[in-house]
C-alpha cells in the first residue's frame, strides 16, 4: 500500500493541475482555504480565486452566477456548511438551473474528530442526492480524488464531491481505471459483498482480509459515485447473496439507502448497513470515534457475519 | 422617446400584469404593478439587449430577485418582442413556459430562475464578477423587494459586491413598504435602507420609482459611478395604477375576480 494522504490534499493538487489546463476554472472558498486546500489554487492563480468570507449561502449563489456566465466553478467549504447551511441555495439556484458548479465539501463525517458534533456531517450525501441532476461523488483515496476531480470538472452540470480531513491509505495505482458513475471491484468474493464509499473503503478492505482468514470470502466494491449509482454492479453484487454497505454517513438516506432503493427493485437480497446510526457525534480522535460509533473494519466483519 | 411614451409602455405592461394574474387565478399583482415603471425603464431604455438574440455577447443582464413579480417581467419581455404577447395568458398553467416564478430555461430573456428570495441578487454578484474577469462590458441589474431585505443572504451579497468593487452591478429596491403580512415596519423593520447600503459600501440613490426622469437619471449616475456598486432605492406604491389595489398589502398575492379585473384594466386604459 502506498503513502497515506487526505482526499482534501489530493483535491488541492488536482485543482492546480486542472487550472493549468483549463483557464475557465474558477475556485472559491469561504474563509477555509487553508483547510479545504483551495489555497494551493489561490497561490497559483490568484486572479481566478474568490474568497467570499464566512458566508456560505453567498458562496454558492455567487458560484452559480459565475457558472451561468460560462465558468466552471469549484466552491469549497466544510460539508456541514455546504450541504447543510447552503442546501436551499444549492437546490434552487445551482440545481434548478443545472449550473456548472462543483460543490467540493471537505471535513465530512466523524473523522473531523476533535471539532465535535457541530462539524461532523452525516447528512450531506442524503441531502445532495435528492436534488435532480446532481452528481454525488465520495472518493476513497488520493489517486481516485485526482482522477475523479478531472472528470467532475469535465462533466457539464452540478456535482457534489465529499472529501475528508484525515489521511487515508492509497489503494489505487496511478493511472488505474476510475470512471465517474461506475463502481470498482477492489476484491472478489462469493459469500457476500461490501459496498463501501469514501474512507470506509479501506475499512472494507481490512474487513475482507479478516473474513478471508476465517474462510469467508467477500467482495469489495468502491462505490465512489453515489449518484448516478452503478446499478449493474449492484445487481452483480447481489448474486453473492448478501450486501453490506459501509459509509461514514448516516445509515439514513446515504449510500445504504441508495443501494437499498436499487436492490429492492432489481435484486432483493439480505442487506446490512454500516454507518453512523441515528445520532450526533462528539469530540475525540478520529480512530476513537470510528470505533465508538461503529464505523470500523470490525463493524463490517460483524455485519457480514450477522447476514451469513 | 419622451417620458409619455415610456408611461404608455408601462401602462400596457400594467394591463398585461392584471390580465395574466386574472387568467391564472393566482399570482402577485401588487409588487408587479409597483415595479412596472422601473422594469419598463430597464427593458426599453437602459439595457443593451436584443430580443432576436437573447444570449448576445456583452449584453446587459437583469435578474428579478423578487421573483414573485414574474408577471411584470413576462409582460416587459413580451412587449419587447422576446415572445408573443398572447402567451402571457398561459401564466401558471400546466405546460406553460411562464412558470409562477421565472425559469431561465423556459423563457428567452430570463437570465436567472428566481423565486427564493435573496438568491437572485447573490447570483448577480457572480455574474458581475464573471464580467470583470472576462472584461465583458455588460452591466448587471437586479430588482429586490423591500421585504426581501430581511433575508440574511442579501447582506452577504451586499458585502461581497462592495468588497469586489462591482461597479458593473446595480441593485434596485422596490420600496413599496408592504409585504404579505402587512407593513415592513410592523413585520420586521428594514429602515433605514439608504444608510444600510451606504454602510455596506454602496453608492446610494433614493428616487421616486414612478418618475421616469428620476429613474433614467439614477441609471445614468449608476453607470458613471466607478469603484463601487450602486443601490437605487425606488419609492413606489404597491398596486400602482389600480385604485383598489394601491398600498394594500392584501393585494400582494391575490388574483382579481372578473369584475375587479375589468375595473382594473379599464382604470389602466385597457380592455379586458
Amino acid at each position: 500500500m502506498a503513502e497515506k494522504m487526505a482526499t482534501r490534499q489530493a483535491y488541492g493538487k488536482a485543482l492546480v493541475e486542472i487550472g493549468k489546463e483549463n483557464p475557465n476554472l474558477v475556485v472559491m472558498d469561504a474563509d477555509l482555504s487553508k483547510s479545504t486546500m483551495t489555497a494551493e489554487f489561490k497561490n497559483e492563480f490568484p486572479e481566478r480565486f474568490f474568497n467570499m468570507g464566512i458566508a456560505e449561502q453567498n458562496l454558492y449563489a455567487t458560484a452559480c452566477g459565475l457558472a451561468l456566465s460560462g465558468k466552471v466553478v469549484c466552491a469549497s467549504t466544510f460539508a456541514m456548511f455546504a450541504a447543510g447551511r447552503a442546501f436551499e441555495i444549492i437546490r434552487n439556484s445551482i440545481g434548478y438551473t443545472r449550473a456548472n458548479v462543483k460543490v467540493c465539501a471537505t471535513h465530512a463525517g466523524i473523522t473531523v474528530g476533535e471539532d465535535g458534533a457541530s462539524h461532523q456531517t452525516f447528512e450531506d450525501l442524503a441531502l445532495m442526492r435528492t436534488i435532480p441532476g446532481m452528481t454525488v461523488v465520495n472518493p476513497c483515496d488520493g489517486v481516485s480524488t485526482m482522477t475523479l476531480m478531472k472528470q467532475v470538472v469535465e462533466h457539464d452540470g452540478p456535482c457534489y464531491v465529499r472529501l475528508g480531513r484525515a489521511s487515508v491509505p492509497t489503494f489505487y495505482e496511478e493511472g488505474a481505471k476510475i470512471e465517474l458513475g461506475k463502481g470498482n471491484w477492489l476484491r472478489r468474493g462469493d459469500m457476500a459483498t461490501v459496498v463501501a464509499t469514501g474512507i470506509m473503503v479501506s475499512e472494507a478492505m481490512a474487513a475482507a482480509e479478516e473474513l478471508a482468514a476465517k474462510g469467508i470470502e467477500v467482495g469489495v466494491i468502491d462505490m465512489h459515485t453515489i449518484k448516478p449509482l452503478d446499478e449493474d454492479i449492484l445487481v452483480e453484487a447481489a448474486k453473492t447473496g448478501a450486501v453490506v454497505t459501509a459509509e461514514e454517513h448516516s445509515v439514513i438516506g446515504g449510500l445504504g439507502g441508495a443501494v437499498a432503493e436499487v436492490l429492492v427493485k432489481k435484486a432483493p437480497c439480505k442487506m446490512a448497513m454500516v454507518g453512523q446510526q441515528d445520532t450526533f457525534g462528539e469530540s475525540g480522535k478520529p480512530d476513537e470515534l470510528k470505533a465508538k460509533y461503529g464505523m470500523t473494519a470490525a463493524d463490517i466483519v460483524k455485519a457480514v457475519e450477522t447476514l451469513l | 422617446m419622451d417620458f409619455k411614451e415610456y408611461q404608455e409602455i408601462a401602462s400596457r405592461i400594467r394591463v398585461d400584469i392584471v390580465k395574466q394574474v386574472h387568467s391564472a387565478g393566482s399570482g402577485h399583482p401588487g409588487g408587479s404593478l409597483s415595479a412596472a415603471d422601473i422594469v419598463t425603464a430597464l427593458y426599453f431604455k437602459e439595457m443593451n439587449i436584443d430580443p432576436q438574440n437573447p444570449k448576445m455577447e456583452g449584453r446587459d443582464k437583469f435578474v428579478l430577485s423578487k421573483g414573485h413579480a414574474a408577471p411584470v417581467q413576462y409582460a416587459a419581455l413580451a412587449e419587447k418582442g422576446f415572445f408573443p404577447v398572447e402567451e402571457l395568458l398561459t401564466l401558471r398553467k400546466l405546460g406553460s413556459h411562464l412558470q409562477g416564478h421565472p425559469n431561465r430555461d423556459k423563457v428567452p430573456g430570463i437570465e436567472m430562475s428566481t423565486g427564493s428570495l435573496g438568491q437572485g441578487f447573490a447570483v448577480c454578484v457572480g455574474m458581475a464578477l464573471a464580467n470583470k474577469l472576462d472584461k465583458d462590458p455588460g452591466r448587471v441589474y437586479t430588482l429586490l423587494g423591500d421585504g426581501e431585505l430581511q433575508e440574511g443572504l442579501i447582506w452577504e451579497a451586499a458585502m461581497a459586491s462592495a468588497h469586489y468593487k462591482l461597479d458593473n452591478l446595480c441593485v434596485i429596491v422596490d420600496w413599496n413598504g408592504l409585504q404579505i403580512d402587512g407593513k415592513n415596519d410592523d413585520v420586521m423593520g428594514v429602515k433605514p435602507i439608504d444608510a444600510k447600503f451606504e454602510s455596506f459600501g454602496f453608492n446610494v440613490l433614493v428616487i421616486d420609482g414612478h418618475d421616469f426622469g428620476q429613474i433614467f437619471d439614477a441609471f445614468d449616475k449608476a453607470r458613471e459611478c466607478k469603484g463601487k456598486p450602486t443601490c437605487i432605492i425606488a419609492k413606489t406604491s404597491k398596486g400602482k395604477g389600480v385604485s383598489f389595489m394601491e398600498d394594500q398589502a392584501g393585494w400582494h398575492g391575490k388574483a382579481p375576480n372578473d369584475e375587479q379585473a375589468k375595473q382594473a384594466v379599464e382604470e389602466l386604459g385597457g380592455t379586458l
